[in-house]
């Protein structure tokens, strides 16, 4: 199952869930994808040896000066404003470029080839018997989604099989690659037609090796582009008014806009109101698990330690997260029935 | 008019806390405008109880619908797209809203002229009054491109209402990460405010969006939130901002009594304590900032 854990708010414990999932799944030797390329911090906790690194980026236009003729339909059809012709000049702005080779393709003479810029990098390797794979943005880059799309790929969860099936290595840049590519040995081509996202209501895979999707915060492009094609997503929250609001938002994108199960844990359970609870009662969203607000583990996290590793008592209690989770992948019309028991009750071991 | 934006990099180290907090102290003494550049998730309004005035659209981008009784199946659209965006049912193609990027790649393919492209209402903005002046602020509708466009819009309103109004000071609550919501949140700014914690993480995504300031040669200062969590940390990142020669602007201790004003949905300058202590000192020491230019 691809388990995406995901957050509206910031700082909520995202990377705490994950991090502490990826550990308790150990024997099942989990992929982990950090996914929060402007702020990844799972490294920071798994300590990966990362023995892989590449570039990565996306293809702009390089005009060819003795070919172009100045007609400015290369401005006329990107949507971006990434290129202007002024006189005899032809400007390309990087930073609004989306690589989507229209300007290429619409080019009269043939003067614009596509030339990739460096956006950030992508990493990999063990952490003990846990795949670990990270993107990085670059300071300064204003584009993470092109980063996050070929993470996914290069990670190897972007497929309709069981993920991951190896490395989509070898392919070369056809067109058809998701608008960017890593430098040194391509990913893979992307699949026209093949859809990554999934209808609601249709079973997802609950099997197969686990695959840990750690989310940016927010609500907008990174974010989906990281939950396309996950079977189901955790929401961390804590019981708090900024806390409500942003899962309110998270719900509204997770479970309305792309049609996956949701359920939530809640972090620093005992500050706060006893809102967050009310709206996933009345929502119908089960809650999976309580982390209470405790200094030890707070002190824990603040120094680079994994909940699992400051209260070994959690690893069953994340195990148990994750089937329900796949539960949920598998029946998500019958997600009521998991919340049968009073809410907040322990039901088969769970806080 | 100084514009001062606080960033964090990592979120839920206390930016929004600070700014309503920053917005009280500061509309004792000056004329002040406050944006919430956060428009995936908008929070400053939680804590700061403003009166709505005015709702406005936000339409940006395009996507990309493709006429079913025109379309000849070719498939040009899907072999263009670089976004997987489209899928083939019974011979007919159709686009996921939420993959297309709007870049009408498949529009100028399109052999049968099937495709057109359409103007998204992507989200809404804000024109809002608190007790401590006007509030702009934003919602990008859930999965939308754009939240950097977005923040540009809010700020750019918010700007010209406190040219309008001869305010002192743009108060602006920034979004997390260092991508283009970021980016444009720090656009302009006189000053950076970056709100850390003393965590591995806090530590790690600090640097990045210090980084962040100095390409885009903001001055900036840090405050350290939670402070007492974990002294080693605290000693690190002050040792950090010392190497790098960024002010500090002060240590906030931890305290229950934050999120407890934040439920009763006040600042928590508004009640007595170490931490509204400690905010007067980072707001003293951020005026000298500001006045000095860095």
């Amino acid at each position: 199952m691809r388990l995406a854990v995901a957050s509206g708010k910031g700082g909520t414990g995202k990377t705490t869930v994950a991090v502490s999932m990826a550990l308790s799944l150990e024997a099942a030797e989990p992929l982990y994808i950090d996914c929060d390329v402007e702020e990844p911090n799972a490294a920071l906790f798994l300590r990966p040896t990362l023995a892989e690194r590449r570039e990565v980026g996306q293809y702009i236009p390089e005009v060819n000066a003795d070919l172009c003729v100045h007609c400015g339909r290369c401005a006329e059809v990107c949507r971006f404003h990434a290129i202007a012709v002024i006189g005899q000049d032809v400007l390309v702005f990087p930073e609004l470029c989306h690589g989507c080779g229209s300007c290429t393709r619409n080019c009269p003479t043939g003067a614009i080839s596509e030339i990739l810029h460096v956006m950030g990098a992508l990493e990999r390797g063990p952490a003990g018997p846990i795949t670990f794979a990270q993107g990085i943005l670059n300071v300064g880059e204003a584009m993470a989604v092109p980063v996050i799309r070929q993470l996914k790929r290069w990670a190897g969860t972007d497929d309709e099989g069981t993920a991951p099936t190896g490395l989509s290595e070898g392919g070369s840049r056809d067109g058809s690659d998701g608008g960017g590519d890593v430098r040194g040995s391509s990913v893979g081509p992307g699949r026209p037609g093949s859809r990554p996202g999934r209808a609601g209501g249709r079973p997802g895979r609950a099997g197969g090796r686990p695959v840990i999707l750690d989310a940016p915060p927010g609500t907008s492009c990174p974010v989906v582009e990281t939950l396309r094609g996950a079977d189901a997503v955790l929401l961390v929250t804590e019981p708090t008014p900024f806390g409500l609001h942003d899962l309110r938002i998270a719900v509204q994108v997770a479970r309305d806009e792309l049609e996956l199960p949701v359920a939530v844990i809640i972090n620093r359970d005992g500050v706060g109101d006893a809102e967050v609870e009310a709206f996933c009662a009345a929502e119908d969203i089960p809650i999976l698990l309580r982390i209470p607000l405790r200094r030890d583990i707070a002190e824990g996290i603040a120094a680079g330690q994994a909940l699992v590793e400051i209260d070994p008592a959690y690893r069953s209690r994340f195990v148990e997260v994750y089937h329900a989770m796949e539960a949920l992948a598998q029946h998500p019309v019958s997600r009521a029935a998991l919340l049968t028991t009073e809410p907040g009750a322990p039901k088969g071991g769970l806080l | 008019m100084k514009q001062l934006v606080v960033l964090s990099g990592k979120g839920g180290t206390g930016k929004t806390t600070v700014a309503a907090a920053l917005a009280h102290l500061a509309a004792a003494t000056q004329r002040l405008v406050i944006a919430d550049a956060d428009v995936d998730a908008a929070n400053l309004g939680l804590v700061l109880a403003p009166t709505l005035q005015a709702v406005h659209a936000f339409d940006s981008g395009e996507v990309a619908v493709v006429d079913p009784a025109a379309c000849t199946g070719c498939g040009e659209c899907a072999a263009v797209c670089r976004f997987e965006a489209f899928t083939s049912t019974g011979g007919i193609y159709t686009v996921d809203p939420l993959a297309c990027e709007g870049c009408a790649a498949c529009f100028y393919a399109c052999p049968a002229g099937a495709i057109r492209m359409v103007l998204q209402r992507a989200g809404e903005w804000y024109e809002a009054q608190t007790r401590f002046g006007p509030l702009y602020h934003a919602h990008l509708f859930a999965g939308q491109e754009n939240s950097g466009k977005l923040v540009t819009l809010v700020k750019q309103q918010a700007r010209l209402r406190g040219f309008d109004d001869e305010a002192d000071l743009l108060l602006v609550d920034g979004p997390p990460g260092i991508g283009c919501p970021a980016i444009a949140a720090l656009a302009g700014a006189d000053a950076a405010l970056i709100v850390t914690e003393p965590t591995v993480a806090g530590a790690h995504d600090m640097a990045r969006v210090v980084g962040l300031a100095e390409h885009f040669r903001v001055p900036t200062a840090v405050l350290i939130n939670k402070a007492d969590l974990n002294p080693a940390q605290t000693e690190a990142l002050t040792a950090f901002c010392i190497e790098r020669d960024i002010p500090l602007a002060g240590r906030i201790p931890f305290d229950p009594t934050v999120t407890e004003a934040m439920v009763r949905g006040q600042p928590i300058t508004e009640s007595g304590g170490p931490v509204t202590e400690a905010l007067h000192t980072a707001w003293a020491d951020l005026q000298a900032i500001l006045s000095a230019g860095l």
